[in-house]
Parts: structure tokens; C-alpha cells; sequence
């Protein structure tokens, strides 16, 4: 029962608390490192499990003018095993559910625009997308990034744990729905509901917001360059700290997105904890410390 | 789930149907039980054009005497069309339940159309200068096919690719719906309007007549309803996010404009393309890629919003 209390946060720890990082922790398996000397490099490819050892140098294409996305997929999964380390998707056609379920270091160039759950559940791969994404894209994306250079739809990044999501256009509703970490950006504006029920992570919005943003947020960290429409249940403004505008300058200028206003324009919202009960005891727990 | 769609041409009549087919088609997976067309071409300004059916499709599979049924029921509309005083200029009937009926006519509308719904197991789908009304079961495809829409030129269509949640598998249920009984409007939903039932009995208070039980005739009926009440087009959408409860999506067409009214949650999805000479907008993209097969900048339109375009 000793580990129930604890002593006041130093100032490192306040400000990592402030950014939503105290409880982050990498997730997804190519951000960690596995060594089987039984197996070896060859079997596992750089030490990671069920990974194919890729070459980024060797540079591959698929044309999907006449394909289904499984086929796509299932022949994105074929390259890889033959080593191409960087695949460009021509002629993708807004379809759905292409590019899903990569778990492996890749460079993938989509030439076009991609339509429902583009790009989700995905693991390891730095994607860049010429053209617009529907509804879902990154959905339950563990590591890597995702850079598409237009307009994106609703649920942009649900429930993501980690990586990089990066939408230069607008984005529709209900972004950043359940994420449990990583990032996302928006470089335009964003609709209703963005950061429903974030648990973990942060959200750039370098434009507008709808109605309700960081509704229900249960943790994590949203900053905002320009206005929302109203802030959601339990989302309260915090206090924009040095840590906030470095890693705020850091992040965006990787990725060629600012707000007009600067750095400065950025404000920061967190959850007002006053719906909070996510790490509290359980009422037997709560018995046994009494 | 249903898939909705629509396109309007601001340089005047092009192939309509056959984009409205394609675009259709690629929805298919959101709802394959049934398709609708509203599409709007060229009439000559005394004339018009009555899209009917007599029976449904069903029909021709558990009544053995439906033909005769049909038959009776057609020379009863024959008959009543003549005792208006309406010129009949052509009938065609693309399928033995389904009748295109070109009509020269200066009287009220509302009374012909009015007398021909009283005819049993009558329903008139659209009647105006400009919109056909087309609907049946299938897909866009075999609908189209059926009754020749391929060749249909026009400025502007709404179509509907339906997937049954609320109502039954038949033409009665299948969307566009016509606004009755104003010329000229039809109406597409994606989604499910939650105070139906409130809403309907306030509208039949009114004096107007549903044919079905799908909440999307609502919207129809509704539509007409404020229009009747002097409101703009664009009016009657803000005003149905305030008064419709639910998660919709849904789009009106008129003689020269085409609407969009997104729901306060923007739960159900809409995809957005403008250009000088077009704009096309769907459930998914996809659906504009079948008609602007190049890359293209689109957008999702917000929760809330209307959005209304002349052709």
C-alpha cells in the first residue's frame, strides 16, 4: 500500500504532466527492439518480429488503376518480402482500405487520394500522400508517420497510439476520436467533436475548430492556433509553457505547417479532470486502503 | 448505411443519366437492395412529364391476375386524364408496373395528381416539366437498363443507392422521393430520423399524404411543406437541422438547384467537388471519380451545414 502515496511532482515532471507525456509510452513494435540469437537478423529482419528486411533504396511501383484494395494490399505485402523499401501506389482512385495493416519500416509514396480506413492499423511505415483521404484514415495506427498533402474526412486518426498523422488541408469531424497517443496535425481546420474522448497524445489544430472540441477528454493535449467553436464536456484551457512552444516549433516545422499567427497563436486545452475517474481505485481497493 | 448522390452542370444539359448511373453503381455496396434516379432534363415549358407506377414490383411474382389488375388500373388513368382535359402526348412503360406519361396540361397539377393516387394501387413517383423520377429494386445498372436512362440528357440529377433499415424491399420504400405535390423537387436521405412519427402526424394534420412508412419520405414531404409556406429553398434545409432529430444526410433538387443539409452531429458522410462547370457530391468519393476520373481537390462539408447551387 506504500506506493499509494507519493511525494510533489518535481518541475520536470509537472511540465511532461502538462503535455499529456507522464504516462506515454512508445507502443508499436518497430519502436521496440527484439534480438532472438537463436534466430537471428536474417529471420526477423533488423531484430524485429515478423518484419521483412526492406531496402529503402530499392524503389518499386504498383499501378491500382485495375485493382481491388486487397490485391493492393496483398501485393504491397509481396514487395516487401522481395525487399523494396520504398513503393509508390499509382492510380489509386479514392478507394477504400488501401495500404492497411503494414507492419514494417516502408517508404510508401501514394500518388493520388484514398478513400474509407486508407492507411489504418498500421505499423511502422512513413507514408506520403499526394491527395485527399476519406473517412478513417490512420484508424488504430501504431508508429510511423502518414503526411497527406489535402483535405482529409472524418475520424481523421481514431483511436491512434502512436506516430505521426499529418493532414495539411481540412479535416471533418470527430478527429482524434479515442486516441490513446502519437500525434496529430491539422493544418487547415477541423469539425465537431475533435478530441472525443482523447485518453493520450497530442493534437495540433493550426485552424478553426467546430462545435465541442476535446469533448469528454479523459488526458492528453490539444493546442489550437485559431478559434473553436465551443469547447466539449470536461475540456478546459491550460497554460501554454516553453516546453509546449519549442516542441510546438520542433513538430511543426518538420513538417512544413504553421498557422498564420506563428507559434504564438497556439493555445493549449486539457481535460478539466472533473469527469475523471480513469486510474481512481476500485471500491475494493478503496476498502483495503482505509 | 445508403449511398446518396448528386451532380449539376452550370452549362447546360449533358449525359446526366448515364453519370448518375455511374455514380450509383459505385455505391452499390452501401446499399444494394434498391436504386432511384431524379433527374431533370428538357421539357417544353407547357408540357409535362408524369413518372407512375401501378403496381409493385413484387407484385408480378404472388398475384397471378396483377396484369389484368395493371391493365384495368392503366385504362382508369387513361380515362381520368381525359376527363382533366389533359392532352396525352406519349406513354411508355418500361416495365409492366412502371409508366412514363408525356402530358400537355394547364390545369392544377395537385388535382391530377390527386385523382390519379386514388386510383387503387396507383402512385404517381414525379410529376413536373423537368424531373423524372425513376426507381426500382437492383442496382444502378440493372435500373438504369431497364428503363433506359443511359441516353437521358439534363443539367442536374439526385440519385440513391438504398440499403432497407427502416422499411421494407419494394419501390414504395426506394428513394428519391417526390415532394408532393410540387413540381419539380425531389428529395435523397442517408440516415435515420429519430421523431418520425412527431413529425409525420404534424405534416398529416397539414392535409399531406404519406405513400410509405420510411422516414425519409419526411424530408420530402416536409420540404413541400415549407415551400408551400413561402420559404426559399435553402430556408427549409437550415430549418430541418434545428427541427428533424437524428443522423442525416440528405440532398433536394429542384428545377434549377440543387441542395445539401448536413445534421448537427455530421454523422453520416458527404463528399464535396467544385468546379466552374460542375459540381458533383456523394457518400464517398469514389462515386466522383466515376464521373471526374483525375485527380481532383475534394472536401467534407461540416456538421450543419447547407449548401445550395443553381444549374
Amino acid at each position: 500500500m506504500a506506493a499509494l502515496t507519493r511525494s510533489a511532482p518535481s518541475e520536470q515532471e509537472r511540465k511532461s504532466h502538462e503535455m499529456g507525456m507522464h504516462t506515454e509510452q512508445l507502443t508499436g513494435r518497430t519502436q521496440q527492439v527484439f534480438f532472438d540469437i537463436d534466430l537471428g537478423e536474417a529471420h526477423h529482419g533488423f531484430g524485429l518480429p515478423d518484419t521483412f528486411d526492406v531496402d529503402f533504396n530499392k524503389r518499386g511501383e504498383i499501378d491500382a488503376s485495375n485493382m481491388d484494395a486487397k490485391h493492393v494490399n496483398a501485393r504491397i505485402r509481396e514487395m516487401m518480402k522481395e525487399g523494396y523499401g520504398t513503393i509508390v501506389l499509382k492510380n489509386p482512385g479514392a478507394k477504400h482500405s488501401m495500404a492497411v495493416g503494414i507492419l514494417n519500416r516502408l517508404n510508401l509514396i501514394i500518388d493520388g487520394s484514398l478513400g474509407y480506413f486508407g492507411v489504418g492499423l498500421i505499423d511502422g511505415p512513413n507514408v506520403r500522400i499526394a491527395g485527399r483521404v476519406g473517412w478513417s484514415c490512420g484508424e488504430n495506427m501504431m508508429s510511423g508517420t502518414i503526411l497527406i498533402e489535402k483535405n482529409a474526412g472524418s475520424q481523421f486518426g481514431a483511436a491512434i497510439r502512436g506516430g505521426d498523422l499529418v493532414c495539411k488541408g481540412d479535416v471533418g469531424s470527430r478527429t482524434g476520436i479515442d486516441m490513446k497517443g502519437g500525434t496529430i496535425i491539422v493544418g487547415g481546420n477541423t469539425g465537431a467533436f475533435t478530441g472525443f474522448m482523447m485518453q493520450r497524445g497530442r493534437m495540433v489544430i493550426c485552424g478553426n475548430a467546430g462545435k465541442n472540441l476535446g469533448d469528454s477528454m479523459y488526458d492528453g493535449t490539444i493546442y489550437i492556433g485559431g478559434e473553436p467553436q465551443s469547447l466539449g464536456v470536461d475540456a478546459v484551457w491550460g497554460e501554454m509553457t516553453d516546453l509546449d512552444k519549442e516542441w510546438l516549433e520542433r513538430k511543426l516545422r518538420m513538417y512544413d505547417v504553421m498557422p498564420k499567427g506563428g507559434i504564438e497563436s497556439f493555445r493549449k486545452i486539457v481535460a478539466g479532470k472533473q469527469l475523471w475517474n480513469y486510474d481512481n481505485l476500485e471500491p475494493t481497493e478503496k476498502k483495503l486502503v482505509l | 448505411m445508403c449511398g446518396i448522390a448528386g451532380v449539376i452542370h452550370r452549362g447546360g444539359a449533358t449525359g446526366v443519366g448515364q453519370e448518375m448511373t455511374a455514380m450509383l453503381q459505385s455505391l452499390r455496396h452501401r446499399g444494394p437492395d434498391s436504386t432511384g434516379f431524379a433527374v431533370y432534363g428538357v421539357t417544353a415549358a407547357d408540357e409535362y412529364v408524369m413518372r407512375l407506377k401501378l403496381a409493385e414490383a413484387e407484385d408480378l411474382e404472388t398475384d397471378h391476375k396483377i396484369r389484368d389488375k395493371i391493365r384495368d388500373r392503366q385504362a382508369e388513368v387513361d380515362k381520368r386524364l381525359a376527363e382533366l382535359g389533359v392532352d396525352t402526348l406519349a406513354v411508355e412503360e418500361p416495365t409492366p408496373y412502371a409508366f412514363r406519361y408525356r402530358l400537355r396540361y394547364s390545369g392544377d397539377t395537385k388535382q391530377l395528381a390527386t385523382d390519379i393516387e386514388q386510383i387503387d394501387g396507383a402512385e404517381v413517383l414525379s410529376l413536373g416539366h423537368a424531373l423524372e423520377l425513376i426507381k426500382d429494386l437492383g442496382d444502378a445498372t440493372r435500373v438504369s437498363q431497364t428503363y433506359g436512362l443511359g441516353g437521358f440528357r439534363g443539367t442536374h440529377g439526385i440519385g440513391h443507392t438504398r440499403m432497407a433499415t427502416e422499411s421494407d424491399v419494394d419501390i414504395r420504400s426506394a428513394h428519391p422521393y417526390w415532394a408532393y405535390p410540387y413540381n419539380d423537387i425531389a428529395v435523397v436521405h442517408n440516415g435515420q430520423i429519430t421523431n418520425y412519427w412527431i413529425m409525420r402526424r404534424e405534416l398529416e394534420r397539414l392535409g399531406h399524404r404519406f405513400m410509405s412508412n420510411c422516414d425519409s419520405e419526411l424530408l420530402a414531404v416536409y420540404t413541400a411543406n415549407n415551400l408551400e409556406q413561402g420559404a426559399t429553398l435553402e430556408d427549409s434545409l437550415r430549418a430541418s437541422i434545428k427541427e428533424i432529430d437524428g443522423v442525416f444526410t440528405y440532398l433536394v433538387a429542384t428545377d434549377k438547384e440543387l441542395g445539401l443539409a448536413k445534421d448537427t452531429m455530421a454523422a453520416k458522410p458527404m463528399v464535396l467537388f467544385e468546379s466552374d462547370d460542375l459540381v458533383a457530391l456523394a457518400s464517398e468519393e469514389v462515386a466522383i471519380r466515376a464521373i471526374v476520373p483525375r485527380e481532383i481537390d475534394t472536401s467534407d462539408p461540416y456538421d450543419e451545414e447547407v449548401r445550395v447551387w443553381q444549374r
